[in-house]
């Protein structure tokens, strides 16, 4: 695996751990949380993503999956890092897609996906004029807006009310998926950090064998996840 | 100019349940087979291997299983006077690609219709008069008999490895199994898999309210296994991962689990992977196909690819385009009614309750793809059409295939869509859900149907195929009516909170979330030519050497999962190939 920008190579962690668990001996517990400590998300570089839109992005998913309340929030669960990573990749090139035209930007929106934008390409369109908006409208760039107006302006960009041109309308609602794939997806795409989302749900993530557990009916099942790449939790 | 390979006897076009089953059959006649398979070659190690294909990013939300659409794809209008749009990125539906094609990645669930469902047209006006069946309705009858292909349903669940409970053997009924199914020669292969919590509080209510609960039947694991072909299963461990998965466990059944390793042991058997084929290619005459002309798709080299028969064995859709570009059989006109190829095509209707316990752990992360239990008490069988108004039914059945939190979160209408009262939402609720589904038929219709695209092309340039479909007022009102029966059902069951997901009427397709990948019909098998593109033995009427499988020969959709009857039916053709057909190469009917 390709080590992440802002995160410990692997082979680094893994000289920590050995040497940790060297000093720490007996009393090290049976199940280490293998998730190092990254490089805080103000320091990560992003891939595809220019710093305004890095800006936007870090300020909107705080207030989709905010960090008050019980579990952690798509900050701590670096989120964004996840995000511009799938942008950056096939899925923000929409590289699977049938993307040959004609085209028919306002067809109906049940017809599906119509746009000739890539995700990547919508996120470059929409945030400047989503940040126009919210200048026009609450008087500052969205980032730059206190949380209880943020999310009033995603309430009004959810509903449509700043009339985004139809090219350009799947925003909010890919903005909101990526949070939530970024929040849930394994860790090993950059998000659900420390597979925090998933101890929080209750989800085990890759453990896949529940064989004796099928009949146990109303029981809480005990362990916590692990993820694909040998993290336990 | 293409190159010329060698003649070979057969040539399968995809290699997936239907090209496996023909394959081994006919391999086992000794002839020279070849099955061309568009996709990559896969198997389950190592590409289904633990932990790596349990990522439900790359195979559950991104499809890494599926065929991308910027390959294969439609275009789809919902009514005649739309226009087609492509289907860009997948929803709805997910086409599967590769070897084993959508084989690999279903869910598990196998069944065998009902008795009616056989005869359907028949059934309906001889019991409920020639006026039951609404304007624009063009349901007919299979042209065999549930009789007739009964040893084939035994063998196809004896080859893929069926577990169940049988309700009626012999006409017998069976304690503990459906007793309304149709009669069967002999129970399942294995017995039924246990079911988790959602899936027993659903049989106890059932049976509480007068409801004849049985486990779901389905191609999983329940024991170990040996079938026909000495090909083995091993038991299921639950993992949660079937449907858009392959299955690490060998548990699952699949064509790699039950035949296509044996069949690659047969000298006289060959397939060709990244081999796209374009069309059938035909004789001067146009009574018989001489082969097939495909790409290599890793070189880009057009190869003509000679045979004495020529058997489709694509998924459903993919059969019918191709049938459609190589002009076999007369295009389907549904301003005239007049042609075949593309008539009658139909998908499924579906709906549902989705209840809420706040002090119940349901684990939603053990199950299979064929989980729970099932009731068969509004079954087709069971409908008085000219009471109700509708001509369908369907199963039902509680038993949860997952818990991946990415796509499957079901949470309480009160609970908003991001936000901190989002969070809270799923914190309370990931784990505390059951469903109830209602999976019903969907009949045939003058306008619902499948042609040619007049603008869009895919990457070799043809015309992408065009569905015309839209959801009918018939299988609307069937659909409501298992609403109005499963409210007491899920009342009687006291959940916290419980909301309903049935559509209703005037609603139109949307082809955005997830609904099912049972697309049948556009090739149906029939007893006049007028109306079918296959005959009984689903020979193309038009060219007695070109053979289709796959659920584009059911006349209209059942209220069931569909591979049972592909599988049954694929051996039913094999029988009759080998015994009638290739002692004597000639239209069989």
């Amino acid at each position: 695996m390709r080590d992440l920008p802002g995160l410990p190579s692997r082979r680094t962690f893994l000289k920590a751990s050995a040497a940790s668990a060297a000093v720490v001996g007996i009393v090290a517990p049976a199940t280490a949380d293998a998730a190092p400590a990254p490089a805080p998300l103000a320091d990560y570089k992003p891939d595809c993503l220019k710093p305004t839109e890095w800006a936007f992005l870090m300020a909107a998913v705080a207030r989709l999956i905010p960090s008050e309340g019980d579990g952690p929030g798509a900050i701590e669960t670096r989120v964004p890092v996840f995000i511009d990573k799938q942008l950056a990749g096939d899925y923000g090139k929409a590289a699977d897609w049938y993307m040959a035209g004609p085209w028919d930007a306002s067809a109906d929106p049940l017809r599906g996906w119509q746009t000739p934008l890539a995700p990547l390409e919508i996120y470059q369109q929409a945030i400047p004029l989503f940040d126009d908006w919210c200048k026009a409208t609450h008087g500052k760039i969205f980032a730059e807006l206190d949380p209880a107006t943020q999310d009033k302006a995603l309430t009004s960009l959810q509903k449509n009310e700043m009339k985004i041109k139809p090219e350009l309308r799947e925003f909010f609602t890919i903005l909101l998926g990526n949070t939530k794939e970024g929040y849930f997806a394994d860790p090993m795409y950059g998000g659900n950090h420390g597979m925090a989302a998933w101890k929080y749900i209750g989800f085990p993530g890759a453990r896949g064998s529940y064989k004796e557990w099928v009949g146990k009916h109303n029981v809480k099942y005990p362990l916590g996840p692990v993820s694909i790449s040998g993290e336990r939790g | 100019m293409a190159r010329t390979e060698k003649k070979k006897n057969v040539v399968l076009v995809g290699f997936g349940w239907t090209g496996a089953i023909l394959g081994m059959e006919l391999a086992n006649e000794g002839l020279e087979i070849l099955a061309l398979e568009r996709g990559h070659d896969q198997a389950t190690v190592p590409d289904f291997q633990y932990p790596n294909m349990i990522d439900e990013l790359k195979y559950g939300i991104r499809y890494g299983m599926m065929e991308k659409p910027r390959n294969t794809t439609v275009s789809i209008r919902r009514s005649l006077d739309e226009t087609a749009l492509p289907y860009r990125s997948l929803g709805t539906f997910l086409l599967g690609t590769g070897v084993g094609g959508a084989g690999t990645h279903w869910n598990g669930l196998n069944w065998r219709p009902m008795l009616s469902e056989y005869r359907l047209k028949s059934y309906a006006t001889e019991k409920f008069g020639a006026g039951i069946i609404p304007e624009g309705m063009q349901i007919q009858d299979y042209p065999m008999s549930y009789e007739e292909l009964e040893p084939h349903f035994t063998r196809f669940e004896k080859v893929a490895g069926i577990s169940g409970q049988a309700g009626n053997v012999g006409g017998k009924i069976v304690e503990g199994g459906n007793p309304f199914e149709a009669p069967r020669s002999e129970n399942y292969p294995m017995p039924p898999m246990p079911s988790t919590w959602d899936g027993v509080k659903f049989r106890d209510a059932a049976k509480a309210n007068g409801c004849h609960p049985f486990p779901s039947p389905g191609g999983i694991a329940s024991k170990d296994y040996v079938n026909e072909y000495n090909m083995q299963m091993g038991p299921c461990n639950h993992c949660g991962f079937c449907e858009r998965y392959g299955c690490y466990n060998y548990s699952k059944s699949s064509p790699q689990t039950a035949i296509i390793d044996a069949l690659k042991r047969k000298k006289n058997f060959e397939y060709r992977v990244q081999a796209e084929v374009m069309r059938v290619e035909m004789a001067p005459d146009g009574k018989t196909a001489t082969g097939v002309t495909y790409i290599d798709l890793t070189t880009g080299e057009e190869v003509f690819q000679p045979a004495d028969m020529v058997i489709l064995t694509a998924f459903a859709l993919n059969n019918v385009h191709l049938m459609l570009l190589s002009g076999i059989g007369k295009p389907y006109d549904p301003n005239t009614g007049e042609g075949v190829v593309g008539r009658n095509y139909a998908y499924q209707m579906l709906g549902g309750y989705t209840m809420f316990f706040k002090d119940e752990n349901f684990n939603p992360f053990i199950g299979t793809g064929a989980n729970g239990y099932c009731i068969d008490d509004y079954g087709i069988d069971n409908i008085d059409f000219g009471k109700e108004g509708f001509i369908g039914g369907a199963y039902w059945r509680a038993g949860q295939t997952n818990g991946q939190p990415g796509h499957s979160m079901p949470l309480p209408g009160d609970v908003p869509s991001w936000g901190a009262g989002w969070k809270k939402g799923i914190g309370e609720w990931y784990g505390h859900a059951m469903s109830i589904g209602a999976h019903g038929s969907l009949m045939s219709y003058r306008d619902n149907y499948l042609d040619l695209d007049p603008t869009y092309k895919d990457r070799h340039g043809r015309p992408l195929m065009r569905m015309t479909f839209n959801w009918k007022q018939n299988d609307l009102k069937m659909i409501n009516f298992m609403q109005t029966k499963m409210k007491p059902i899920v009342d009687s069951m006291k959940p916290t909170s419980a909301q309903a997901g049935f559509k209703k009427e005037g609603a139109m397709f949307d082809v955005r979330p997830y609904q099912t990948t049972h697309n049948t019909g556009g090739t149906v098998t029939g007893e006049d030519p007028k109306t079918s593109v296959l005959n009984r033995y689903l020979q193309s009427w038009d060219a007695h050497n070109v053979f289709v499988m796959g659920a584009n020969t059911f006349p209209q959709n059942t209220q069931y999962n569909p591979t049972g009857m592909v599988g049954a039916l694929a051996y039913w053709a094999a029988h009759h190939i080998r015994k009638d057909y290739l002692p004597n190469p000639r239209p069989l009917v």
